[in-house]
């Protein structure tokens, strides 16, 4: 191996233990981060008995789930019953090893053994030397010499098909619910299971064309150059608004996340598809909901919210140390805004009906990112034409008519087309009342 | 619809999603920075409303473990009647009475057994004497069940407040 497949393999392996880490830590807190928020939301406070406001709850709750007994359904496939919270948990994981989360960071060194060294012979004072030297011979000895130049993007593994990947792999995660709920051999998981396959299959469609916009404008998959795209016009939640809208409302029905959350519905079907699930593996087909979470949260920051992108100012783009760790951060705060703005819809919002669900995904999401499509591409045909130079002026022309189309869908289409409740018609029923009664007493 | 679901039709004008959605996030979002309603129960507790200086109160006419009252002499004011084991509806009271060289009568024998009662207070309504009461007091663990049966000690001994039950004539209490 030449030094610089074996400095990308290193490297690699450690930001897959980094982004491995942080989102299994976090997936631990965003169970706590779920319960606080909904607490808040009714005035309440939400656990804050274990460790310093709660914090270590999620060790707590770990520690009970892999000591209590897991029970067995009598009637249930063995194989498929152990497999599936794993087959709902490795997709749920593999998404986060694409999405990048900070600007690249440039690393040029023809041998990071002697490099590390040097920089603890600057670093320590009197020994310095001497502790270099033995850092560098320990590093050779392991493992041997290393190289890498030019900018690294800090993502594990950045591959060319993008979010292609994204939804190649999330189409995965529905596997390990269908077969949990067939797998446990009761009537209420089978539902759940049912409910989860028809929901995911159905709203896949309608976030794959969501991102056809996304693809027009870029000509790319993906995320690093999407990233790029963001910086040099505008975030793409501006030009490209109803596939934003779409994404992230397809987002929560792919994450079985309320609105959606119809595999699951408690008040239905007692737990869905987990029901017959305990201990550890039901943990896992939470671990996999959050991780999913987290999943949709990067996808729009990324492709909607300029990813590591720090707005108004083109310093970040210049690379750096500070700048991979400022980006980190911005990156961080966008996707904690996301993961927040998820709990929110859950505790604001009751489940959708069955029937509600798949009209809302087929008869009205399909068409309008069908026509969004072709709105998209006219647009950039004749921008195209017109000659335009660089991409702003594309972006602004869509910005406009993104306002256009957003009044259109949620002040014209929202009175009562897509989806209604009950209020309008019993308000209509009332006056229906009146106006007999007017014309019985006159 | 292949299995006939009802389809009621829906009126176009007066109903909304999106915004109704909108209005709702708003309303959740606001009640993340109003007052927190919990009560952190070791920490903070429910006192009588008479006695307690505290955010959270018990009604005075709560009706909790009984209580029996004792005179100067530290005697209990039981003359042991049998009202109290007469009109208890969940016949908890057990009263086995005595009668001193001066013919005053005193219970021998006065146990209450709380798992039985049924907190009514009927018991501190007859009493002619105001010996017994129920407490305004909930707090009431023990390690065993015949520990919740109370004997007259016990229930002499106790010094939680009680109950000031309310008589529908007299609504105010006075």
């Amino acid at each position: 191996m030449t030094p610089e497949m074996k400095g990308f393999v290193l490297l690699s392996v450690i930001k897959l233990l980094f982004v491995f880490t942080v989102v299994m830590v976090g997936v631990a807190l965003l169970t706590l981060m779920e319960r606080k928020v909904s607490a808040w939301m009714q005035n309440r406070l939400g656990p804050n008995r274990v460790g310093p406001g709660g914090l270590l709850q999620p060790a707590a709750d770990g520690l009970k789930n892999i000591l209590k007994e897991e029970t067995f359904p009598a009637e249930a496939n063995p194989v498929l019953f152990t497999v599936a919270p794993a087959l709902a948990f490795i997709p749920a994981l593999m998404l986060s090893a694409v999405i990048p989360f900070a600007a690249p960071l440039p690393i040029n060194s023809d041998d990071f053994g002697r490099d590390l060294g040097g920089f603890f012979a600057r670093a320590i004072p009197v020994v310095g030397s001497a502790v270099g030297s033995v850092v560098t011979g320990a590093f050779h000895a392991v493992f041997g010499v290393m190289a890498h130049h030019g900018p690294m993007p800090m993502v594990v593994a950045d591959v060319p098909v993008g979010f292609l990947f994204v939804l190649a792999i999330g189409s995965l995660g529905v596997y390990g619910i269908a077969l949990a709920g067939w797998a446990s051999n009761s009537k209420y998981s089978l539902l759940g299971g049912l409910r989860a396959s028809a929901q995911l299959v159905s709203y896949e469609v309608a976030l794959g064309l969501s991102l056809i916009p996304v693809l027009l404008l870029t000509g790319d998959v993906s995320f690093s150059r999407i990233v790029a795209f963001q910086q040099a016009g505008l975030w793409f939640v501006l030009p490209l608004f109803l596939s934003f809208f779409v994404f992230l409302v397809s987002g929560f029905a792919e994450t079985n996340r309320l609105p959606f959350d119809l595999p699951e519905a408690e008040s239905e079907l007692i737990a869905g598809y987990h029901t017959e699930y305990s201990a550890m593996k039901f943990s896992f087909f939470f671990i996999a909901e959050y991780a999913n979470v987290v999943t949709i949260s990067a996808m729009l920051t990324t492709l909607f919210f300029g990813g590591w992108d720090i707005p108004f100012t083109t310093w970040d783009q210049h690379g750096g140390v500070l700048q991979t760790l400022a980006t980190g951060v911005f990156f961080f705060a966008k996707l904690m805004f996301w993961i927040f703005f998820v709990m929110w819809i859950r505790w604001t919002l009751p489940r959708f009906r069955y029937d509600q669900l798949m009209a809302l995904g087929w008869k009205f999401f399909m068409p309008v990112t069908l026509v969004y499509i072709m709105v998209v591409c006219v647009v950039l045909y004749a921008s195209d034409r017109a000659g335009v130079h660089g991409v702003l002026p594309t972006h602004l022309v869509l910005t406009g008519l993104s306002v256009i189309l957003a009044i259109a869908l949620f002040l014209v289409l929202d009175r009562g087309h897509l989806l209604s409740g009950s209020a309008g018609r019993r308000a209509r029923a009332a006056a229906a009342r009146q106006a007999q009664r007017l014309a019985a007493s006159s | 619809m292949a299995i006939g679901v009802k389809v009621l039709e829906r009126p176009k004008q007066e109903v909304s999603y999106v915004r109704a959605t909108l209005r709702g996030m708003a309303l959740t979002f606001k009640h993340m920075f109003e007052k927190r309603v919990t009560m952190q129960y070791p920490e903070e507790k429910s006192t009588d409303s008479v006695h307690g200086m505290g955010q959270w109160s018990l009604s005075p006419r709560w009706r909790g473990t009984h209580r029996m009252m004792t005179d100067e002499q530290g005697r209990s004011k039981c003359v042991a009647c049998g009202l109290c084991p007469q009109i208890c509806p969940a016949n908890c009271i057990k009263l086995v009475p005595g009668e001193d060289e001066e013919g005053h009568r005193y219970p021998l024998i006065y146990e209450i057994d709380e798992f039985r009662c049924v907190f009514c207070g009927y018991c501190q309504e007859v009493c002619p004497e105001e010996a017994i009461h129920v407490g305004v007091h909930y707090e009431n663990s023990e390690y065993s069940r015949g520990r919740f049966v109370y004997d007259l000690e016990r229930l002499s001994s106790q010094t939680h407040p009680v109950s000031t039950l309310w008589d529908p004539t007299d609504p105010e209490g006075e």
